[in-house]
């Protein structure tokens, strides 16, 4: 092996590590603002409205995850996966958007789906376990959750390629030129499914940005176990630009995902970014991370917090007061309140509309099997 | 009534042909597709005449071929893909079983995908390894999806359409060494002769009832000539629709003669066969003679091409399972 492939192979994306020179930063951890020669201009004409209203979402979307959570643990919810220390990838990104581009999410981007104007009861209806979805994806141009890790690569590929074949990219006309976006993880990245994507987007320049949220664990496996170079560089391979930027510097997010959508719209094809972040909280609610990652770890990770960073810089600007931070607060008490009763307000449909949906033309299978078992129930009604 | 002579192979371009012409939301994509025509030559034509976004040569990347066609569908297209061989459908098996299949369901009745997966299948055609399987149990035991296959010329032009036009997700299975028979009929007619998801009763009979589907069909045929000479008469069923399962033409037929013979090429352990057999039992137990006989392909891997001649239910086979049910 020569010094070269050694010394490749030994650099690893170290979990606690501060992201190296290679990431897109435009907050510092401290909520300094640093200029970037390349991504100011994306941030430069966002009003103190605009960034008092980024970090309203940011609030919002941490405490529609710490209500899911508590709902699981007060047995609500079968199961929550946490978006905790990543609502500035989410929101950063989704803000991003024009309105008719499309998202194709995971199971972990509550956060997204809040600020495509999507009603937060849907991730709860999934995860209570009254539908596996349910929404209409057009309503909000947000794709259902898909919960086999990465295969939403490919179905965001094949959108994007639908795009290009309707002849919505490159005609210079913002409301016409469309991208797609598509979320997934560090985890995701070693899936064959994400590597076809790249593959399929490549060769026919589809207008997709696969956004890689590295929260640095799948589940118990940290980042390096999935890749031996940063995963931004992955794209490289595959011949389209990556990217690397701060996941929990909501205005890189922004900044850099506006300027990736752009260069997908515009014709040039997908770009990769990676959105260099933390999951501070378990996989899941059934996860134990006590198991397998030390808690120095979490706690160096508590200095990079997306939410005071921009508090700090609001603050330091004198763009938000006390007044402002704590009207949020207020408003996300009222919220929670709103989504647990929302949450045990949710119906269980009766068993019989299982077989409703699972074709859209008339299936005889279908139509027999909700009879018998209408037939079923109805007989106990008569013996009593 | 024009009637044209042509083989199965072309009666499935020329059912596509028809589709695309009629709605340009109907794309295809698979490995080799555009210029080559496929390796079976099926879409021979189609790019040059419809251009390389509906006819697309796709990377060679099954998962890929069957979950961007699912994007597409998202986006409001119609995909066709084409899986080159049985055998290769498998890196896309996660896509259609877990994808495809429910993607209607995820979000209760909001989302339709509208595809095709064509599978050339079965063997006979002295291939390698891979060449020659029947995987439609899979697919017909995945609710959510459609399982269709065609056994003949006309039905090939008419089902491929019909599959098209379905707004279910429909697996499209194409009895490969049966690609060059040859069959008339009238490729512009009105319509259809009947429903995709319909059985046909090829041949009526009144001793024993032999079902079967795709390359087999033909076989059943044979075997249906040779035993009339013999003085018994076979009533074959052609299936077509393996999911849903059109029963009731079969429990009918089997209600008429008392005696039923299923034959498949796939492994006889869990497939159509099995499922017939236990309907059947379930229905029509008074009116049986004889147990439901199955003739179907060795439960071991898909044997050397040499040897596939032992594996492949033939007319002997079949003859052998009449012999079976009659001697109740």
């Amino acid at each position: 092996m020569s010094d070269k492939a050694v010394a490749e192979r030994q650099e690893p994306t170290p979990s606690v590590g501060d992201g190296g020179p290679d990431m897109i930063q435009l907050l510092t951890p401290e909520g300094q603002r640093v200029s970037h020669p390349d991504y100011d201009k994306y941030v430069e004409n966002l009003t103190a409205d605009d960034l008092r209203s980024f970090y309203r979402d940011l609030v919002l979307i941490r405490r529609l995850d710490a209500e899911g959570y508590a709902l699981q643990r007060q047995g609500e919810l079968g199961l929550w996966p946490s978006l905790l220390g990543q609502e500035a990838a989410q929101v950063g990104s989704g803000r991003a958007l024009r309105p008719h581009d499309f998202v194709f999410p995971t199971y972990r981007e509550h956060g997204v789906g809040f600020v495509r104007g999507m009603d937060p009861q849907s991730s709860l209806q999934l995860f209570r376990g009254v539908s596996q979805g349910g929404w209409d994806p057009k309503e909000n141009n947000f794709h259902l959750y898909t919960i086999v890790i990465g295969a939403q690569a490919l179905h965001a590929t094949g959108y994007a390629m639908g795009v290009k074949m309707d002849g919505n990219v490159g005609t210079g006309d913002p409301e016409r030129d469309t991208a797609v976006i598509c979320y997934f993880g560090d985890g995701a990245s070693s899936q064959g499914d994400v590597s076809e994507a790249f593959v399929y987007a490549a060769s026919f320049d589809a207008p997709v940005v696969f956004f890689c949220q590295n929260n640095q664990w799948a589940i118990s496996e940290p980042v390096t176990k999935q890749t031996r170079i940063p995963l931004f560089q992955r794209a490289r391979g595959f011949g389209f630009p990556g990217l690397r930027v701060d996941g929990n510097d909501i205005l890189a997010t922004y900044a850099v995902t506006k300027h990736c959508l752009d260069m997908a719209r515009s014709g040039n094809g997908p770009v990769l970014v990676e959105a260099y972040t933390y999951r501070m909280g378990a996989h899941t609610t059934a996860d134990d991370p006590t198991k397998y990652r030390i808690s120095a770890e979490v706690e160096q990770w508590k200095f990079r917090d997306p939410i005071l960073r921009l508090k700090s810089y609001l603050a330091h600007e004198g763009m938000a007061d006390e007044s402002f931070f704590k009207a949020v607060d207020e408003e996300a008490d009222g919220f929670a309140a709103e989504l647990r009763a929302g949450c045990l307000s949710l119906e269980t449909m009766p068993g019989h509309t299982m077989w409703d949906h699972a074709y859209a033309e008339d299936h005889p299978v279908m139509e027999a099997e909700r009879a018998a078992f209408l037939a079923y129930q109805a007989s106990f009604e008569e013996a009593n | 009534m024009a009637t044209t002579k042509m083989t199965l192979a072309k009666s499935l371009t020329s059912g596509m042909r028809k589709a695309m012409e009629r709605d340009p939301k109907v794309v295809l994509i698979g490995e080799d597709i555009g210029k080559l025509g496929g390796v079976f030559r099926i879409t021979e034509g189609l790019q040059k005449d419809f251009g390389e976004d509906r006819v697309i040569d796709s990377p060679l990347a099954e998962s890929g071929i069957v979950g961007t066609a699912l994007g597409m569908a998202l986006r409001g297209y119609r995909p066709v893909c084409e899986i080159q061989f049985d055998g290769f459908v498998y890196p896309a098996f996660d896509q259609i079983v877990s994808q495809v299949a429910k993607m209607h369901a995820r979000g209760l009745g909001a989302v339709r995908v509208p595809m095709v997966i064509r599978i050339p299948f079965g063997g006979g055609i002295g291939s390698p390894e891979h060449h020659s399987e029947s995987p439609e149990a899979y697919f017909a035991h995945t609710a959510g999806l459609r399982t269709v296959a065609c056994s003949n010329p006309e039905d090939a032009h008419w089902m491929i359409q019909q599959a098209i036009e379905c707004d279910d997700p429909v697996i499209f299975f194409e009895p490969k060494r049966r690609y060059h028979d040859k069959g008339e009929y009238d490729v512009d007619a009105a319509a259809a002769p009947r429903g995709l998801f319909e059985a046909n009763v090829v041949r009526a009979g009144t001793d024993v009832t032999v079902v079967g589907y795709g390359p087999v069909v033909k076989t059943m045929l044979e075997a249906a000539a040779a035993a009339e000479t013999e003085g018994t008469s076979l009533e074959v069923i052609d299936l077509r629709s393996l999911s849903p399962l059109p029963i009731d033409v079969i429990t009918a037929s089997v209600r008429k003669t008392g005696r039923l013979v299923c034959v498949q090429e796939a492994s006889s352990f869990l497939g159509m066969s099995s499922e017939i057999s236990a309907q059947v039992t379930e229905q029509c137990f008074y009116d049986l003679e004889a147990p439901v006989i199955r003739v179907a392909g060795a439960n071991i891997p898909y044997p050397p091409s040499r040897m596939e001649d032992n594996f492949l239910p033939d007319l002997d086979r079949i003859l052998d399972g009449v012999d079976r049910a009659l001697a109740y």
